[in-house]
């Protein structure tokens, strides 16, 4: 409104309205008030063995969510990640099986992942198919092949490098696994391209207003191809770190990790329609439902609230993100 | 919901939390306008609810951990009420998990590391893959948990200090046997509805089975083998397929009984009731029905009931004494059939109704 | 009245087909150095479509382009706006969720200098924030502040934003679409005020409006178009608004003669 004078530099904080302070602070704030509940009503939730174990059963569905939230800031979505990691884990362990070099197996697997990646970020990219419907016939057609490559079995991992990430060394009495540093790097990588580079703009920029995003001169379709490309070099990092966490290759794994990963980044804050959120949020996401089912372990509650409290969670995370967009139009 | 043990300060210091937060949150951190408050606030209700449900338990009480499955099978729950029942009359405190799919090897990985923090003395666990939750079930043990197997055997069978289960193959071969002797001196065409491929449990009854029936894996008898995932509509449509393509089976395993449901809706829509002859396994009310009814010819039940209330009773004794069972422990297997041939036991339907498991 | 100037922009001739619809018939449009030169016409007279041919969203089937004396042949926007050649499109291009200074620099950022930049490829925040804030004021045009997300100001500040971005990097010309279509008077006024700051700069503005008070506040020339070409030229000292309306709905035929008229008395 107000042509008056505001001018010259003023890096001074702004007075954040409930809309932009939602989807920074109310998943920090459900994080700290479950976590402030359960080191009330439970004994151990805050010992260090415990909050280590947390963390580590965040690792898989906190690394597959670094490329959901990608892909979502985008605006699209990806139904087939899990799918993928699985076939990775197969693929690495079935050659390692098969006294093929570990390290090469590894590469071999994460390729074939950015190879996948590739196909879909094409048909997205290029032929503008709809990502829901891409990523839902890629889930039917990795399944398919991991099982044709499992041919019914499991692999078990004895291999030190493919089963490296579950180790663990300690940091003051807790057991900090390779496994965790690994996802954590991730999450900086990524926050560091998100915040830091053009290209996370361009990724936000694609998400808020594609039309615009076009219109400026960012190459829309090679942001989109290069996001679904690294999202699956992301779910081969995932799998890696999966065979540390279980060493059994199998293709039974993972069957929710698409639905777990959307989850986590839309409890994290991030907009399901596009260009709204940051990666801290979904990494918030991921442990919001870690701690839940911990702590409701801890406290005998019966499992079946955890998926409640979850499904509330993810509905009041969207209603909101719905209102605040709603005021801004 | 579980009864109350109202001797802790966990609700109170918790709901104490719940109202400062709610208060400096709603009136100063965030600035909420009124139409918002409600959807802000409910993750908070939802932190005091599960404050006040939480309980701090008695120093004393034996935790004992149960893992299933998944929570969707009705087999699985009987287990799950029947350890439960069996632990609240040893005061003991049962703590029930269970994976989100069959095959979820991560949820039940962490839901034992959840356990073991939780303090359990022992845990129960109807281990998904064989291979898939032996480090989780190794870190038990080193410390000094008591960890049992129910229905389904590790490999190996000492990753565990106990397995409670149905000897798998035995009643496969109790199944088979049943299925050749009603076949008479027909040349058998036996279709096979198998769970899922790999299955340990589906193995061993494929292959009990197969030595029942008395002959080997690849004989041309067996026309067909279908994966149904041991669920009825994988089972119809499987079945459908079969008939279709061989119209002659006369014969069918099953590896469950929702799965001969399945297979059942499609013979009777091909008309074939009368000419095929079709067996089950897994005894849950339903499967004793469906025999009793004529729908299956005979089915073998087993004992989840056994496996729970006996796997909860090791764990209470091992937390008296520090007894601990060891090995493979057999809960049984029993035919049950309305036209019994008189040189293989077998147990009626009203017999088979009153025994269930659920 | 600015001295003549020489021609930048020329279009000869342009056809352009949408199956049976004829968007632009044989149209012509001349922008001179330092001017703002409206165009108007009725819905449909072909404005957009004839603005979508010089800024290389609409690939012509026939005609020429010539910009500063050379042909050009434009196929997607980024080969007129590596030329200097700046849009303002009509459904606003901004992203309404990012910042103002990210917004300016949108598809152009600009990166630390050294391996931090090359290497890294890390955004020199800072210069692009101290530079967005000194273009902001150079324009004359305030904004609360240049952090604040650009959904959180009014139509008049997006537009302004999406104005002074052209204005930032344009260095032969800004063509501007309908950029006070969904303003009210006053936010209206800011923008016209912009334009005029964007002329006295020293760059000329093709602005296409559907309002003639706007048009007659800020126009040097006025181009008006009727079914997909230019039926005349005139300026708002030699034609009253009601004439210009006139002729651009056929009710006063134009003619080539006034046209001429116009570009000889500027
Ligand atoms: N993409 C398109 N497809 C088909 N017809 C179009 C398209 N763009 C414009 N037209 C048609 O071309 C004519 C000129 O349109 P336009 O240039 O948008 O006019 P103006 O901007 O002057 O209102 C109209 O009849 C319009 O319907
Ligand atoms: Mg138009």
């Amino acid at each position: 409104m107000s042509v008056g004078t505001l001018p010259g530099p003023r890096r001074g904080v702004q007075p954040v309205s409930l809309g932009s302070a939602w989807p920074t602070l109310g998943p920090l704030l459900v994080l700290f008030v479950f976590s402030a509940v359960f080191s009330f009503s439970t004994r151990t939730f805050l010992a260090a063995g415990n909050l280590s174990l947390i963390v580590q059963q965040s690792v898989i569905v906190g690394t597959l969510s670094i490329g959901q939230t990608l892909i979502i800031l985008t605006g699209g979505i990806d139904l087939a990640n899990g799918a993928i990691t699985v076939l990775a884990t197969i693929v690495a362990g079935r050659l390692v099986n098969d006294q093929n070099n570990p390290a090469l197996s590894l590469l071999f697997a994460i390729v074939i992942c950015i190879f996948i990646g590739l196909l879909v970020g094409l048909l997205i990219s290029r032929l503008g198919l709809p990502p829901f419907i891409v990523t839902l016939g890629f889930l039917g057609i990795v399944t398919a092949a991991t099982r044709l490559i499992a041919q019914g079995g499991a692999f078990p991992v004895t291999d030190d490098l493919l089963s490296w990430t579950g180790n663990a060394f300690n940091l003051g009495g807790a057991a900090v696994t390779y496994g965790t540093v690994v996802m954590i790097g991730l999450y900086l990588l990524v926050s560091y391209l998100l915040t830091q580079t053009a290209w996370g703009r361009h990724i936000y920029a694609i998400g808020n207003n594609r039309e615009a995003a076009r219109l400026v001169g960012i190459p829309v379709q090679n942001r989109l191809l290069s996001v679904y490309c690294f999202a699956a070099l992301l779910y081969g990092v995932a799998a890696w770190l999966a065979l540390g966490r279980i060493p059994n290759a199998d293709p039974n794994a993972l069957q929710n990790g698409n639905l777990d990963s959307i989850t986590a980044v839309v409890i994290g804050g991030t907009s399901l329609f596009g260009g709204r959120g940051n990666i801290w949020g979904t990494l918030t996401g991921t442990l919001i439902v870690s701690v839940l089912r911990n702590g409701l372990t801890l406290s005998g509650i019966d499992p079946l609230w955890q998926d409640l409290v979850t499904g509330i969670l993810v509905i009041s995370a969207v209603a909101l993100d719905q209102i605040s967009r709603r005021k801004q139009r | 919901m579980h009864p109350p043990l109202l001797t802790h300060n966990g609700v109170s210091l918790s709901t104490n939390l719940f109202t400062q937060q709610a208060k400096c949150c709603s009136k100063r951190f965030l600035g909420i306008r009124n139409k918002n408050k409600g959807l802000l606030l409910a993750p908070l209700f939802l932190a005091a609810l599960i404050g006040m449900c939480s309980q701090a338990r008695a120093a004393d009480q034996t935790i004992i951990g149960l893992v299933t499955k998944t929570e969707v099978n009705p087999y699985f729950v009987k287990l799950r009420q029947a350890a439960t029942a069996e632990a609240e009359k040893h005061g003991a405190k049962l703590i029930p998990r269970f994976g989100k799919f069959d095959g979820d090897n991560e949820g039940q990985v962490a839901a034992i590391e959840n356990l073991i923090s939780a303090g359990a003395k022992g845990i129960l666990i109807t281990p998904n893959n064989s291979t898939g939750v032996l480090g989780a079930v190794k870190k038990a043990r080193d410390k000094g948990i008591l960890v049992i197997a129910l229905d389904t055997a590790t490999d190996p069978l000492d990753a565990v200090d106990a397995t409670l289960a149905t000897d798998n193959f035995e009643a496969g071969v109790k199944q088979g046997e049943y299925a050749r002797k009603t076949l008479g001196n027909k040349t058998p065409k036996l279709a096979m509805l198998d769970g899922t491929p790999g299955g340990t449990v589906d193995t061993l009854r494929h292959n009990g089975f197969l030595k029942g029936f008395g002959i080997k894996e690849g004989d041309p008898a067996i026309v067909g083998k279908q994966i149904t995932h041991g669920a009825q509509d994988e089972g119809q449509t499987a079945m459908e397929n079969l008939l279709s393509a061989h119209p002659d089976i006369n014969v069918v395993y099953t590896i469950n009984e929702p799965a001969a449901e399945g297979a059942y809706a499609a013979i009777k829509a091909a008309g074939k009731t009368n000419d095929i002859v079709l067996t089950s396994i897994d005894g849950g009310r339903l499967g004793v029905e469906y025999v009793k009814g004529g729908k299956i010819a005979a089915t073998v039940m087993q004992f989840p009931k056994i496996m729970a209330t006996r796997g909860v009773d090791y764990v209470v004794d091992y937390a008296k004494d520090g007894k601990k069972p060891t090995g493979f422990i057999n809960t049984g297997s029993q035919l049950i059939t309305d036209k019994p041939f008189p040189d293989l036991p077998s147990k009626d339907t009203k017999w088979g109704l009153e025994n269930c498991w659920g | 009245m600015p001295t003549p100037g020489k021609i930048v922009l020329e279009a000869r001739r342009i056809v352009k087909r949408y199956g049976h619809v004829t968007a632009l018939n044989g149209a012509d449009l001349e922008l001179r150095a330092g001017e703002v030169l409206a165009v108007v016409g009725d819905n449909g007279a072909g404005k957009s479509t004839m603005i979508k041919v010089l800024c290389g969203a609409v690939i012509p089937d026939e005609g020429e382009v010539i910009l500063d004396g050379q042909p050009v042949r434009f196929h997607n926007p980024l080969e007129p706006r590596k030329l200097g050649i700046e849009t303002v499109f009509q459904d606003l291009a901004v992203a309404p969720a990012l910042d103002i200074a990210t917004n300016l620099f949108l598809g152009r950022e600009i990166r630390c200098e050294g391996a931090l930049g090359f290497w890294f490829r890390r955004l020199d925040k800072g210069r692009m924030r101290r530079e967005a804030e000194q273009e902001m004021r150079a324009l004359k045009f305030h904004l609360p502040s240049i952090d604040s997300a650009v959904e959180n100001l009014s139509g008049g500040q997006r537009q302004g934003v999406a104005v002074a971005r052209a204005a930032i990097f344009a260095k032969r010309l800004v063509i501007m679409d309908e950029p006070t279509a969904a303003l009210g008077v006053r936010e209206s006024g800011q923008v016209l005020n912009l334009i005029r700051t964007i002329r006295d700069r020293g760059l000329p503005v093709i602005l296409i409006s559907h309002n003639m008070p706007h048009v007659f506040e800020v126009a040097d020339r006025i181009h008006i178009m009727r079914l997909g070409r230019r039926v005349a030229l005139t300026n708002p000292q030699r034609h009253t608004m009601a004439q210009v309306v006139a002729i651009m709905t056929g009710a006063v035929p134009g003619d080539e003669t006034s046209a001429n008229a116009a570009a000889d008395s500027f």
